[in-house]
């Protein structure tokens, strides 16, 4: 009975290190999404199927183009952050006057085209890269180096961000138009610049999302579906557009599933987590860290 | 007003009488679906003509189509009880979902956000209990021998064309009656302005939740009615977010303000996935979502009343302000 219990502690113990690796990532999309959200105030619901095409760039320049991984890594960064600010230029721009659900439904649409153009385009094969990174033991426990290198990533991703939106102008002017929209183009802003820059920024996170989990996951047309739900749940508990709130929700949402996923399939551990979302919802309707006004 | 009721008896009369006349299995085929989907964009319609964007109907949709199958499967229920049952588990899973969501106030994108969740989750838990709903690979209910009542299962197109029909024209009756009731213009006072409505006296939860309830109610019957149609269903063609997007283009083409608004989006999008597939043949993989999707973004853009709205403006002859949020049936 000792034995099985010191077993148990050692699995707990791993899936909770898994969670949080697991939740560097899905932090650095709900960066994406919020910064998004926060500035141009549009929900782009196919942001998981613009980490899909990243995740399909990664895998034909590795695997067709024989690029090194180091090397493909940018270029499908550029590649999203390109995609990004196209998603804005032809279908947001036109919208922006519009009301916001139809903004949020345009990109619904987008979310189709992308799906089904990977599916014409690449089929629906699942696909990886053929890269198998070794596991690192640590007493008795596992971790595998690409969630480990995933999560050294992501936190990078973020600093940078962080650094580049409080020590640039441009990154200062994105932040003051998400205070206040209109006075920003009075003050010698060019709003739709920053809304350009803002869009292949998020794009770009989006990317660099995709080198991450490309090194996790297998590729098809359709696996945006398996981590966009999940974002979506952390934006809303983090509250939209606040940074700091989705950054902790991430890893909350990391451990419920890493946990559930523990005790049962993986599966499940989304379903807790949306039912975590349910009550918390109850406790907390403006988000987590909802700053009072 | 009696011209309007000669019409639609003149048009409901020709309906029925077209599966004697007309027999050909595959055009009936085609005509049952667009009028079980047609039902399921209306149902979606209701909410959505609101400004309460849902894209959690794929859930619910999923929650009809799986209970009623796995109740007659497993257990031998009837679909004559397990409809309802299947109704009731779908109207228990909107009141858990939205009632925190109108409660504290979660509207717009936030509320799109947790219903798209929603519909996520759906395909998951179909997924995930594998064991009994067959997974991804999809789920056959039991087949009895021939055409049954007690089972609901016909062989002959012409009975579920019938029901099909008389289940599509209560579900323009509900539209209706919904457009012509209290809740409309309290519905229409909080998507303008939930507080200010509020202050005139309107319970704003209580009317989304009716709302929200009749329509998760319909969107179930709908799949448990596709699921008995088509004897075979699986966690992609029933839930999920392609199937509530699907919902929301079909209803955004055909117009969202207008009672046939959702059976135009109906007809244009099978018929449009009946061309693609018959022109592209097998390779129609992904080609009728490719063309969906460009369509729906181009119509958000450039005409977002819909078809069907944008025809009934032009008719309308008003020269300026040409009734936004203006039903046809006034």
């Amino acid at each position: 009975m000792q034995g099985f219990l010191d077993i148990f502690d050692i699995y707990l113990l791993e899936a909770v290190v898994n969670g949080i690796l697991l939740g560097g990532v899905l932090a650095l999309l709900a960066l994406g999404l919020n910064l998004i959200f926060g500035v141009i105030d549009v929900t782009w619901i196919c942001y998981a199927e613009l980490v899909m095409i990243g995740m399909y760039g990664m895998y034909y320049l590795v695997q067709f183009y024989g690029l090194p991984y180091w090397a493909a890594a940018p270029l499908t960064i550029l590649l999203v952050a390109l995609l990004g600010a196209a998603l804005h230029y032809i279908v947001i721009a036109p919208l922006l006057t519009a009301p916001p659900i139809n903004q949020l439904l345009a990109t619904g649409g987008v979310l189709f085209i992308l799906q089904s153009f990977a599916t014409v385009a690449f089929g629906i094969d699942f696909r990886n890269l053929g890269i198998r990174l070794p596991v690192l033991a640590l007493g008795e426990m596992h971790f595998s180096y690409s969630r480990l290198l995933s999560f050294a990533a992501a936190l990078i991703g973020m600093v940078s961000v962080y650094f580049f939106m409080t020590r640039t102008y441009t990154g200062t002017a994105i932040r003051a138009i998400s205070q206040d929209r209109q006075i920003m183009s009075l003050m010698g802003v060019d709003t739709k610049r920053i809304y350009l820059v803002t869009s292949a920024l998020g794009g770009a996170l989006a990317g660099l999302a995709a080198c991450l989990l490309v090194l996790q996951y297998d590729v098809h047309p359709f696996v945006g579906l398996s981590f966009g739900p999940i974002t979506f749940l952390i934006c809303v508990l983090g509250g939209l557009g606040n940074f700091v709130g989705g950054f902790i929700a991430a890893f909350v949402f990391a451990e419920i599933i890493s946990l559930g996923g523990l005790f049962s399939d993986l599966e499940w551990g989304y379903v807790l987590a949306f039912a975590f979302f349910i009550v918390m919802m109850f406790i907390r309707p403006a988000g987590l860290f909802a700053r009072r006004s | 007003m009696n011209a309007r009721t000669i019409a639609w008896a003149v048009g409901i009369a020709a309906l029925i009488a077209l599966p004697f006349v007309y027999r050909d299995p595959y055009h009936l085929h085609i005509l049952v679906l667009i009028l079980i989907w047609s039902f399921a964009y209306t149902s979606w319609s209701i909410m959505g003509r609101f400004g309460l964007v849902s894209l959690g109907h794929g859930g619910f949709m999923g929650v009809g189509a799986y209970v009623t199958a796995l109740l007659w499967n497993h257990l031998g229920v009837s679909p004559w009880i397990g409809i309802p049952l299947s109704m009731v588990a779908a109207g228990v899973l909107a009141v858990i979902v939205a009632y925190p969501c109108f409660r504290f106030r979660i509207t717009g994108h936030y509320f799109v956000l947790v219903t798209l969740a929603l519909s996520g989750i759906v395909l998951q838990v179909i997924t995930a209990t594998r064991d009994y709903t067959g997974g991804s690979l999809g789920y056959t209910p039991n087949r009895t021998k021939g055409s049954q009542l007690l089972a609901l299962q016909f062989d002959d197109k012409t009975t579920w064309y019938l029901i099909a029909l008389f289940v599509w024209v209560v579900g323009l009756l509900i539209w209706q009656w919904v457009d012509r009731s209290m809740s409309r213009y309290a519905m229409e006072a909080i998507s303008d302005d939930e507080d200010a409505a509020a202050a005139a006296g309107v319970n704003v939860t209580f009317e989304k939740l009716k709302i929200t309830i009749i329509s998760a109610l319909m969107t179930a019957l709908a799949g448990a009615l596709y699921c008995q149609y088509q004897m075979f269903i699986s966690p992609d063609t029933v839930s999920g977010i392609a199937v509530s997007l699907q919902m929301v283009f079909a209803v955004i083409v055909g117009g969202v303000y207008v009672s046939f608004g959702p059976t135009v989006g109906a007809i244009i999008t099978i018929l449009l996935a009946e061309f693609l597939r018959i022109w592209f043949g097998t390779k129609a993989v992904g080609w009728d979502n490719l063309v969906y999707g460009v369509l729906l973004v181009l119509f958000i853009i450039f005409l977002p009343k819909g078809i069907l709205g944008s025809v009934m403006d032009r008719f309308k002859t008003q020269p300026k302000k040409s009734g936004e949020q203006k039903p046809v049936a006034s």
